[in-house]
């Protein structure tokens, strides 16, 4: 497997299965984990980053799940497949601008990501579509436990795994679900259910990286506690916030069909008329038309595209993207206009 | 208006930080913000509770620790958030114990283990264990809990020869 296989390819997290796909783009669970011993990476030499590579490596070379995995060292990719593999999600900025010593695996479904040597020595990822934590829950457990009969993980009795920031100190497990919630944002209800999720001890984020406003009305919702209570116990409540965030972007949905459906439809047809016909698109004004289309398709406004194109064009619009699939290195300018001749390809437009 | 960062974009994103009092704008570019907001969602909530610690209560004096195994000292973890190596755990462990308890509200675990616990000849899970019940022997006295105390003994002696 190479990198050039992902592009035209569709990871299972953006197919749009699972339960809930209508409103849940994806489920993620990381792991965190280091080798007893040894340096945590931001205080390791580079011997002990590649002492720590290889350990990994021969571990997961004798593990089934890892057979027919991509190890890819960052030090040996450019930019583009760089900011390729961050756009896709497997991996972090901080693992990008730190490429000496760092690594990555990625399963041939994209289910799967370990970042070698980021914050922590291993940060195990694994995303399916919609709402899915039992299942992503599982995998992530079993890889775990297949690593930790080869590596010698840093754990106490007391303080659980050992992390290098605190705040991930115990489980080390983060569960997140990455939500659409675009009814909340426009009957402006969203900031009433973020101030509850955050009181909760949970964290959103936009899509497009940790930290940036949450373009397209994507956000993610993930626990922040790690100490005091078991994986299984924070996964359940997590599902359980989920749950009450879904049910009131439902009830949004369902008053804005009721109350101003003609200016809703309008709204939505325009943003499909534009994702079809224009030729040049910056890659924030389409992210918010697909918000749009995607809460088109569904309401069953819009009813001959399937979630998994939207679902595609979200993750494909992005600039590393784009260039990979042309081949070559592309200006902003260029970029726009290829990005909007993707989009009427995709969706069928003039 | 340009990026005050790259110089390059226009700057679309106008931030304001307030730091120990301090006002100050920020005007940047799409790609500058992700990475200035990447590095204060990082840093904030950690940095926050860290110097919280230090108002709260007594005045403390400067924690002068240093971690044995990979020389990192208590306050450069004060100033990063980040540790350096697992011993750390050990070195700055009354300091965790309380910091661990701000985060999570809780200093025990009661996750998954390991399968395989590898670390020979010192188990490093055993030596925090044993620090753990060694306190717990010190209260049951204090406490005058001498059944308790002598359960505690047996577990120490047979903790330490596991160890």
């Amino acid at each position: 497997m190479q990198i050039n296989d992902l592009v035209n390819h569709t990871g299972e997290w953006f197919r749009g299965k699972g339960e809930h796909p209508e409103i849940v783009m994806s489920s993620r669970i990381r792991l965190a984990r280091n080798l007893a011993l040894r340096p945590f990476p931001s205080r390791a030499a580079k011997k002990d980053l590649d002492a720590i590579l290889d350990a990994v490596k021969s571990a997961v070379d004798q593990i089934p799940y890892f057979k027919d995995t991509l190890f890819l060292k960052i030090n040996e990719l450019d930019n583009i497949d760089k900011q390729f593999l961050i756009e896709r999600h497997l991996m972090s900025h901080d693992h990008a601008e730190n490429p000496e010593g760092r690594g990555l695996i990625v399963s041939p479904e994209e289910i799967l990501s370990v970042m070698i040597n980021e914050e922590d020595h291993l940060r195990i990822q694994v995303m399916q579509s919609g709402l899915n934590l039992d299942e992503t829950w599982k995998v992530a457990n079993m890889i775990d436990d297949e690593l930790s009969k080869l590596l010698d993980f840093a754990y106490s009795m007391q303080w659980g795994y050992l992390t290098a920031c605190p705040t991930n100190t115990g489980t080390a497990m983060r569960g997140s679900v990455m939500l659409h919630l675009p009814a909340l944002v426009m009957t402006k209800q969203i900031n009433k259910v973020l101030t509850a999720v955050s009181k909760l001890n949970f964290a959103a984020r936009g899509f497009y990286g940790e930290g940036t406003q949450a373009a397209g009305n994507f956000y993610q919702i993930s626990n922040q506690v790690s100490l005091g209570h078991s994986e299984l116990d924070v996964i359940q409540n997590i599902k359980g916030l989920i749950m009450q965030i879904i049910e009131q972007e439902e009830q949004a949905r369902q008053a804005l069909l009721v109350q101003n459906k003609l200016m809703l439809e309008d709204k939505i047809f325009r943003s499909y008329g534009l994702l079809k016909n224009a030729h040049v698109m910056s890659s924030q004004e389409t992210i918010e038309l697909l918000s749009m289309l995607r809460l088109g398709i569904d309401l069953k406004v819009v009813p001959d595209v399937d979630i998994k194109a939207l679902n595609e064009l979200l993750i494909m619009i992005q600039p590393a993207h784009l260039q990979k699939i042309e081949g070559k290195k592309l200006s902003a300018a260029e970029r726009d206009k290829k990005r909007a001749a993707l989009i009427r390809e995709k969706l069928g437009g003039s | 208006m340009r990026c005050e960062k790259c110089e390059k974009s226009e700057a679309t994103v106008h931030l304001t930080e307030i730091l120990n009092g301090n006002v100050h704008e920020f005007h940047l570019c799409e790609d500058c913000a992700k990475v200035k907001s990447a590095e204060v969602e990082q840093n904030f909530g950690l940095a926050d509770l860290l110097a919280g610690l230090s108002v709260q209560g007594k005045p403390q004096a400067p924690v002068l620790l240093t971690c044995k195994n990979c020389g990192l000292s208590y306050e450069d973890f004060r100033k990063t958030g980040r540790l350096g190596c697992n011993e750390c755990y050990q070195s700055f462990k009354s300091e965790l114990s309380v910091l661990l308890k701000r985060i999570h509200g809780s200093a025990e675990h009661h996750g998954k283990k390991p399968i395989m616990i590898h670390q020979d000849p010192i188990l490093f899970s055993a030596v925090i264990e044993l620090d753990k019940v060694k306190d717990e022997l010190k209260e049951a006295i204090l406490k005058e809990q001498f059944e308790k105390a002598a359960e505690l003994r047996d577990k120490i002696k047979s903790l330490e020869k596991g160890a």
